[in-house]
């Protein structure tokens, strides 16, 4: 595939990305907007990424793909492949040795290090867009810090189910300035956020990159008589028995039979390989 | 003009200078002057097209005027023009000693947050995280308003028109503002709910010790709620005054026009 330029997108482009990722990383949290390319897959499928993980990548790095927490799900493995292809970058399924990991609604359970690049696939990064349906306004609102829209949604989520009804995309507030969406990560992962490692992420369709820096704080959002509960489930996984990770139900056969494993494939084999 | 003999000594709590707007060629308001006090409630009538929305709209800073001044005298740092107020500062203003009751309450109303958040919304937006303190203010305010408080986690679209107006007034009463600005808030509601909505509004007003600045067609809404009336024609302030002076005993040939007609009907 020699006719690709490395990674697929061309220089100047990856330049112009490069631009919008480092204004990120100084203005923690904030949506920069950037001109999003066309690339050879539907949005929906991760494009914004997809340009992030083009222009961090480098010929050393080692790059693995997870898809709500697995590496083998059509997603996943295309994306892999792509940059196997247009990068002839290794890959991993092992987030211990990645050093760039595209994601798609889950963070590695494994602890993240400064060495590596969380790369999230966003399908709506703005956190307001559900209250406040114009751009113009969302954007004055995150720039005088008129937040006080965003506890109206948790005040709305407690007076109608009794507690904050929200598990996926959790609001959350960067360096004590801006209210970011993570992505739809389940809420459990939400003190994830606060990692050594660099985060970035990227909307395709709505041409937004943000970041969030090693060490930055990330707060998210409650009130005080209500405060934020990643929740988790009650049980071990079925495979590994890990008690700290977030599980997804299987249908185990046909007659309604399930089970809860791990949603991170890669820790819940780590973890059987080092118990047999 | 009436001199008014009534003004207390303390200072105005808004002092307007020369404001005045223009759409293109055409005059919004023309060199509007006035002061208003703690605990005053200024009326502004005048026929349609006169510009009492206009100027309404610049005084409470969501429309921009060309030139003038309006001096508001802030907590912290006593009068200072809104006009040359940061973006921020006048949306924190909006949110804490401003309030803005439209005629339309959907302009007023988030019509897809319940009731309770409404009214919470404004205690929110300045720092309050207590969920239930801000569910007993809501509570205490709908109560006030005369909103069954089994109706706080429905959403105003199914309130009445009179309802929704209610609703409007404890959204932006909630903060204890001190200046309320109200365009034709009894407009567009048939006669007994608007007679009952001024009855609470004047209950309100007079128990808060609430100044506003209320722009009506209605006479009547200003002989019941008003101080001092302002009277506009073309953009500009004809006739200013005591209300019942202005109404009873009006200068102006315009103003004689205006209560004549009234009086006809
Ligand atoms: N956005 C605008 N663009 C152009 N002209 C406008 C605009 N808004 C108002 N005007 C004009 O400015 C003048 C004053 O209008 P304004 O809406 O302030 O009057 P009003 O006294 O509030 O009338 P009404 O009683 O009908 O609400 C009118 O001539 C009107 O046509
Ligand atoms: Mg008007």
């Amino acid at each position: 595939m020699s006719d690709y330029n490395f990674a697929y997108l061309d220089e100047q482009t990856k330049r112009m990305i490069r631009r919008a990722i480092l204004k990120g990383v100084a203005v923690p949290g904030y949506q920069v907007p950037f001109a999003s390319r066309e690339m050879p897959m539907p949005y929906g499928w991760g494009t914004g990424g997809v340009q992030v993980s083009a222009a961090c990548l480098t010929p050393e790095d080692v790059f693995k793909v997870i898809d709500q927490g697995a590496d083998d799900t059509t997603n996943a493995v295309s994306i892999r492949k792509f940059f196997e292809k247009t990068a002839q970058v290794s890959v991993t399924e092992h987030t211990k040795d990645a050093t760039v990991i595209q994601t798609r609604h889950r963070i590695p359970e494994v602890r993240l290090t400064e060495d590596q690049i969380l790369v999230y696939q966003v399908p709506i990064p703005e956190p307001l867009r559900f209250l406040e349906p114009r751009e113009t306004e969302t954007r004055k609102m995150h720039a005088l810090e008129d937040y006080g829209l965003m506890h109206v949604k948790l005040y709305e989520d407690i007076a109608r189910h009794g507690e904050i009804a929200t598990a996926y995309a959790y609001p959350v507030k960067v360096e004590d300035r801006y209210v970011m969406d993570p992505s739809p990560i389940p809420k459990f992962d939400n003190p994830k956020l606060e990692s050594a490692a660099l985060q970035l992420f990227g909307a395709g369709r709505e041409q937004r990159i943000y970041a969030v820096p090693p060490y930055t704080k990330v707060v998210s959002l409650d009130f005080d008589d209500y405060p934020f509960d990643p929740s988790k489930a009650d049980y071990p996984c079925a495979l590994c028995g890990a008690t700290e990770s977030y599980l997804d139900e299987v249908i185990v056969d046909d007659s309604g039979g399930r089970m809860f494993v791990c949603s991170d494939t890669d820790f819940c084999a780590g973890r059987q390989e080092a118990a047999a | 003009m009436t001199k008014n003999q009534n003004i207390p000594e303390r200072p105005p709590l808004l002092e307007v200078h020369d404001l005045t707007k223009n759409y293109g060629a055409r005059t919004g308001c023309a060199d509007v002057s006035f002061n208003l006090f703690p605990g005053e409630v200024m009326g502004i009538v005048g026929e349609s097209g006169s510009g009492k929305s206009t100027l309404l709209n610049c005084l409470a800073g969501q429309l921009e005027a060309d030139s003038g001044a309006v001096m508001f005298d802030t907590r912290a740092d006593g009068p200072r023009d809104t006009r040359l107020m940061s973006e921020a500062e006048r949306r924190m203003l909006g949110r804490t000693d401003w309030a803005f009751v439209h005629q339309n309450p959907r302009d007023g109303l988030r019509m897809r947050i319940s009731a309770g958040g409404n009214v919470g919304e404004r205690l929110m937006a300045v720092g309050a995280r207590h969920y239930g303190d801000i569910r007993s203010a809501a509570e205490d305010w709908l109560t006030r308003v005369e909103i069954a408080t089994d109706r706080m986690d429905d959403r105003p679209a199914a309130f009445s028109g009179g309802m929704q107006q209610r609703l409007q007034i404890a959204r932006n009463l909630v903060t204890g503002p001190r200046l309320v600005f109200m365009d034709e808030p009894t407009g567009g509601l048939d006669v007994s709910v608007q007679a009952r909505l001024l009855d609470l509004l004047r209950g309100l007003v007079r128990r808060m010790g609430l100044s506003a600045i209320i722009v009506t067609h209605d006479l009547a809404v200003v002989r019941l709620l008003a101080d001092r009336l302002m009277v506009m024609k073309d953009g500009r302030v004809v006739e200013t005054g005591l209300t019942d002076q202005v109404l009873d005993d009006p200068q102006h040939a315009y103003t004689q026009l205006l209560v004549a007609s009234v009086l006809q009907v």
